[in-house]
């Protein structure tokens, strides 16, 4: 449901704005959001699924520690959209099965710097 | 001034020291003789074994110089999911028990000889009835098809297994509290003496009186045990764990080194270090872990780590569990091993019966501590 968000942006003094890419929306938020507040406000509602029982989540501590707001950025699953900061061409999907590390093998992982 | 709970509603017959797997397990096995029981419970600064642990319900390999251990790692194993189902039942909590055998996987030939050598050796001692099959590494990928090329081979052992330890203490703690037991996080035992037929049991914040205790405090029972007769030559030793991101499932069989839980978590560990009272983590250690794990499953290369913590087993100089009942203060018992999980279902069975009605309808000398010269 695109576009359905509960969650209404405050007014703010950020001139720079990104633009990324969320399933298949295109969205402009301020640069320094974290991919999670940039999920809840273009309404990508649930954004995973859990590996096991298929039960639907989305982000929730938004500090780093629940692990609910695994999202695939850039090609790299399973990334906490909590502790990334967006960037211009960001591309973001949802987290529908747990990384099946077969099929994945080619997966390089960025270390955080 | 402290008030002694004396009224005979509050006053249960039986005190166990110690609220983990272990204190737990017997707990339980108490309950279903009859006995009014409360925990004795250290609180969250406690060293926490049960809430650090592997998860393992382990038998190939344990005993290999003590056959008597061999035995009751088997028959727990045995008892285990008999013990699960009741928890099932009576919790609605599934501890994820999981028995269709385990693997230890070898990065060297000498590693997989010895293991030949010793699990050939228990299989004599037990007249051939002891299960294990060693495995090339191509027989292994039969079980685990991303086993490493740098892996040798692997045995199996047919009644190895593994539980969610979690699950398992919370399973164990409802329970336990359904049946009417009751636990007290009232701090740190400091005291235990017997006056008559009553042991005392005294906290930094209240007191009990009961019938009988049991020591099951992890390394606490050090301090413990002399106070009534029985002595507990205990010494931590840290293995340090580390839990990886949930991803979909591979490892469908539990191995000395990983695991993976029915979540998808994957889990790294099996180290020791002889560190004190040092709960924490190294990064020497940890990446030695996690090479090893890769090296055993090259898949997991890029895999994330999310946390590591470091817990402390709870070790006896041999390594064998202590079971013992206190001649001079007739009612106390020490029960204190370092594979309370494994040994779970057997402690609420035969252990519990064992101090329930004070009688060995299996071999317990094994398990005295007069072995270690005081």
């Amino acid at each position: 449901m695109p576009n359905a968000s509960p969650f209404n942006r405050l007014e703010s003094n950020s001139n720079t704005w990104v633009t990324l890419y969320i399933e298949d929306q295109t969205i402009q938020v301020p640069a320094g959001d974290t991919v999670a507040a940039a999920i809840l406000s273009a309404g990508l509602l649930p954004s995973r699924a859990t590996p096991i029982s298929n039960s639907q989540r989305a982000p929730y501590c938004l500090m780093g520690v629940c692990f609910e707001c695994l999202v695939t950025i850039d090609g790299k699953e399973n990334s906490q959209a909590c502790m990334t900061q967006v960037q211009d061409g960001m591309r973001v999907s949802k987290q529908i099965q747990a990384p099946d590390l077969n099929a994945a093998n080619t997966r390089e992982v960025k270390h955080d710097k | 001034m402290t008030q002694f709970k004396t009224g005979s509603s509050l006053r249960p017959d039986v005190c166990v020291l110690g609220g983990g797997i272990v204190g737990l397990s017997v707990a339980l096995g108490l309950q279903r003789n009859g006995l009014n029981v409360s925990i004795i419970d250290e609180g969250d600064t406690g060293l926490r074994a049960s809430r650090g642990n592997f998860g393992l319900v382990w038998v190939q390999g344990k005993g290999d110089t003590l056959a008597d251990y061999a035995k009751i790692s088997r028959l727990s194993a045995q008892l285990w999911p008999q013990f699960a189902q009741e928890l099932l039942t009576k919790t609605g909590i599934n501890i994820e028990l999981q028995q269709k055998g385990g693997l230890f996987l070898c990065l060297s030939d000498d590693e997989l000889n010895q293991r030949k050598t010793m699990l050939t050796q228990m299989q004599k001692e037990a007249n051939g009835d002891y299960p294990f099959e060693m495995l090339d590494l191509q027989q292994l990928r039969d079980f685990i098809p991303e086993a490493g090329p740098e892996v040798v081979g692997a045995t199996y052992g047919p009644e190895d297994g593994h539980v969610n330890p979690l699950f398992l203490l919370r399973a164990l703690t409802e329970c336990f509290i359904k049946q009417g037991g009751k636990i007290h996080h009232s701090g740190k035992v400091c005291k235990l003496s017997k006056q008559g037929q009553t042991f005392r049991v005294e906290t930094t914040t209240e007191n009990y009186q009961c019938d009988q205790i049991v020591l099951a405090a992890g390394l606490g029972n050090k301090e413990l045990a002399p106070q009534v007769g029985l002595h507990a030559p205990l010494t931590p030793n840290r293995g340090q764990v580390l839990i990886c991101e949930r991803v979909k499932p591979f490892l469908h069989y539990p191995t000395g080194h990983v695991r993976q839980t029915n979540e998808g978590t994957i889990q790294l560990g099996d180290s020791k270090e002889d560190v004190g009272f040092d709960t924490g983590t190294s990064t020497q250690v940890m990446a030695t872990i996690a090479a090893r794990a890769s090296k055993m499953f090259p898949l997991l290369k890029n895999i994330r780590l999310i946390r590591a913590w470091g817990a402390l087993r709870i070790m006896t100089p041999d390594g064998y569990p202590i079971y013992q009942a206190s001649h001079t203060h007739q009612g106390a018992y020490l029960v204190t091993c370092h594979s309370g999980v494994t040994l779970g279902a057997f402690h609420h069975g035969p252990i519990a019966d064992w101090i329930a009605n004070d009688q060995q309808d299996f071999e317990l000398e094994a398990f005295h501590a007069k072995r270690f010269a005081i």
